[in-house]
């Protein structure tokens, strides 16, 4: 039987110190004394700051895991806020009784996407719980990251104008179905896989030329349709939609078809709106489409003047109709 | 994606259209009757597809909308029962009970948990012996048969913690009352879920008794354009009679097998729709071989019910009364915290009216 997380891995004892030296300070690369805070430097006075806890169910799914997605999640939201990510913190609230092989795997997923995106995490905190006090694994990550000045409009909106267009890096939902997918137990046709990934080295070649970009969010929860209602809350514009410009997984538009949901309004965790200036549209989508993470890339619509900020989806079918804000919870039709 | 995009095309979408704006020569309104259309009707935008004297009114179609208040009463109270595991479908956590929504009940403790089919309530129950699962069965003549199916498992397994608090209900006779009631339409867009197990015999009688033209339809774009351009072209011959346009799935028998399976299981009953009231022969009662499967078996304090001040949701459901014609639209009443039933589920008029027109 493999060993076991029990309450004294989070006492602060010998086993703490084994368990933080043996699985995360190694796994980490954090070599130096033990301090109580991480001392670093930073090549800027500017820098965005963020955090964010996971608590997904499951732990394990196809394209990623909690950890993955600890460290990308954040990442993510320090990118698209225009910084370059440098730093991340790792907090663990574990369940007396999780197996340490599990920890390990999640830890060893955060070592590697910590390098692959080229940030390093440098603190972090282990406190173990008793048996039904929390559910397995639950993981908080903080991340710093500077920003240069010609940056500093990204994250407000406040460059939007009339004409902007607006760019995704590929199909909304992918995280979404995977993990309603892995919970109940669905298969598909063709694997479906989370789109979890760090699009740090994406959104540096999309800001290459910082002017041309007004704005960028990465597609989380309440999905595309959220991010564009923000967005048009925020700056008053209106914004049109084509919805057969959006590209969408077959796998993710069957399930959407039998469970009653709308693609648009599904998480993801390694998707990006863009809002650029429609004379430098093209050339950021030449960008991306050379990028990983961005050879599913397109135009989807424009900002528009006076919509007094609301979304309009131009469907498929020649109708169109408002994109509202999703609300509540996902609730699978029932007839 | 196949068998959908082929409903979905643009140019015959334009083409009927057309035909339509050719052919409706006078005003029109048609009520659709099942939750799923109103949702495709706003979600693919239909409405703007259509002259302005065809108007499309939704009826009493949303089977959570039509749940009455003292069901949702019932299972919060069953719920916070000791050893009780109230098993549920995902539209009825937010409908509001008198006191509070199910999704009130978990937070104050109460076992509540989401299934996707009575199944899966089935399976609780096997799962967890020392528990009594109650499933809330709602829904029309579509979730009905796997209700029966499933109860005649537990009764062949001989399962005694599985209980069902049945609110199933059948939809002619609905269809037949908003007729009595003096509900002024032209027409029936059938609904086409409910047909594939009834068949479209069971709408005979509306151009029969009621002379009014009737068309069972599916969900698509072109579905829906065309039933409307069928219902039209009855009433211009008057000609009323129940047309199938949903022929790849519908019939005039319909399901035999499935109509055997609740026919074993249920008889009708009297119910009380939410906003309808009681209607006569509306609803399903478990027969008396089945009866010990009734969760009405547990006596629960129902409290006094009362309706939310100036909630018009019995008017809306009965195509009276358009969403926005209610004071509480949009202002006490939205998605996120809801009055009224027809606001809860995303088929429900009201959220469908939300999320898809304009509103301040």
């Amino acid at each position: 039987m493999s060993e076991k997380i029990t309450l004294s891995h989070g006492s602060g004892g010998r086993q703490a110190q084994a368990l933080i030296r043996d699985h995360f300070a190694a796994r980490f690369g954090m070599t130096g004394p033990m301090t109580d805070s991480a001392l670093l430097a930073v090549p800027s006075s500017r820098i965005a700051f963020t955090t964010d806890s996971y608590v997904i169910d499951p732990l394990f799914f196809p394209g990623g895991n909690i950890g993955k997605l600890a460290v990308c999640g954040t990442v993510n939201d320090l990118a698209v806020s225009g910084a370059v990510p440098m730093y991340l913190s790792a907090a663990f609230i574990i369940e007396e009784g999780f197996e340490i092989d599990q920890l390990a795997l999640i830890v060893s997923s955060m070592a590697d996407e910590a390098e692959a995106a080229g940030v390093r995490i440098v603190t972090g905190d282990t406190k173990v719980v008793e048996r039904g006090k929390c559910d397995r694994i639950f993981i908080n990550t903080a991340g710093v990251g500077v920003l240069s000045e010609e940056l500093m409009h990204i994250s407000s909106g406040s460059s939007v104008r009339e004409g902007d267009r607006l760019i995704i890096n590929g199909p909304p939902g992918d995280h979404a179905v995977t993990i309603l997918a892995s919970r109940r137990n669905l298969s598909f046709d063709t694997p479906m896989r989370s789109d979890c990934a760090s699009l740090n080295h994406l959104i540096r070649k999309v800001v290459e030329r910082p002017s041309a970009v007004h704005f960028m969010r990465d597609l989380t929860r309440g999905g595309l349709a959220a991010v564009l209602n923000e967005l048009a809350g925020m700056t008053r514009c209106g914004i049109t939609v084509d919805e057969s410009s959006v590209p969408v997984e077959e796998a993710v538009r069957g399930l959407c078809e039998i469970l009653g949901f709308d693609p648009l309004t599904l998480a993801s965790e390694g998707r990006v709106l863009i809002v650029a200036a429609a004379d430098e549209a093209d050339a950021i989508v030449e960008r991306m489409h050379t990028d990983h993470q961005g050879r599913g890339t397109a135009i989807i619509g424009v900002i528009t003047a006076g919509g007094d900020g609301r979304v309009i989806l131009k469907s498929t079918t020649g109708g169109s109709r408002f994109l509202e804000m999703p609300s509540g919870q996902l609730l699978p039709r029932i007839c | 994606m196949k068998y959908v995009d082929e409903f979905r095309n643009r140019r015959h979408i334009a083409v009927l259209a057309e035909l339509i704006a050719k052919e409706a020569t006078r005003d029109y309104t048609f009520m659709e009757v099942c939750g799923g259309h109103t949702a495709a009707i706003h979600r693919f935008g239909i409405p703007s597809l259509l002259p302005p004297h065809v108007r499309l009114i939704s009826g009493p179609g949303c089977p959570v909308c039509v749940t009455s208040a003292r069901h949702i009463d019932a299972l919060t109270a069953l719920a916070s029962g000791e050893d009780m595991t109230v098993a549920l479908f995902g539209d009825l956590m937010r409908v509001p009970g008198t006191l509070m929504t199910p999704a009130e009940a978990r937070a104050e403790g109460a076992d509540v948990r989401l299934v996707l089919s009575a199944h899966e309530a089935l399976e609780l129950a096997r799962l967890n012996p020392e528990r009594k699962v109650v499933f809330s069965a709602i829904g029309f003549e579509t979730t009905a048969p796997g209700t029966a199916v499933t109860v005649m498992q537990a009764y062949s397994e001989g399962i005694d913690n599985f209980f069902v608090l049945n609110a199933h209900k059948v939809m002619p006779p609905a269809m037949e009352v908003i007729l009595r009631e003096g509900t002024q339409i032209d027409g029936f867009i059938c609904p086409g879920h409910v047909a594939v197990i009834t068949g479209s015999a069971a709408f005979e009688f509306i151009p029969r008794k009621y002379g009014l033209a009737c068309v069972v339809t599916g969900f698509e774009p072109t579905d829906i354009l065309s039933a409307v351009m069928m219902l039209i072209r009855q009433v211009n011959r008057s000609r009323p009679s129940v047309e199938i346009q949903y022929r790849r799935a519908v019939s005039v028998a319909g399901n035999i097998k499935a109509q055997g399976y609740m026919n074993e299981v249920f008889e009708p009953a009297d119910v009380e729709w939410r906003g309808l009231g009681v209607i006569p022969l509306s609803g399903l009662r478990l027969r008396d071989t089945y009866r010990h499967f009734d969760a009405a078996v547990f006596p629960v304090y129902l409290p006094e019910s009362a309706r939310p001040n100036g909630c018009i949701c019995g008017d809306i459901l009965r195509g009276v009364s358009r969403p926005p014609d209610c004071e509480l639209f949009a202002s006490l009443c939205t998605p996120d915290h809801p009055e009224g039933a027809c606001m809860v589920s995303d088929e429900g008029s009201c959220n469908t009216w939300y999320k898809y027109h304009s509103h301040e």
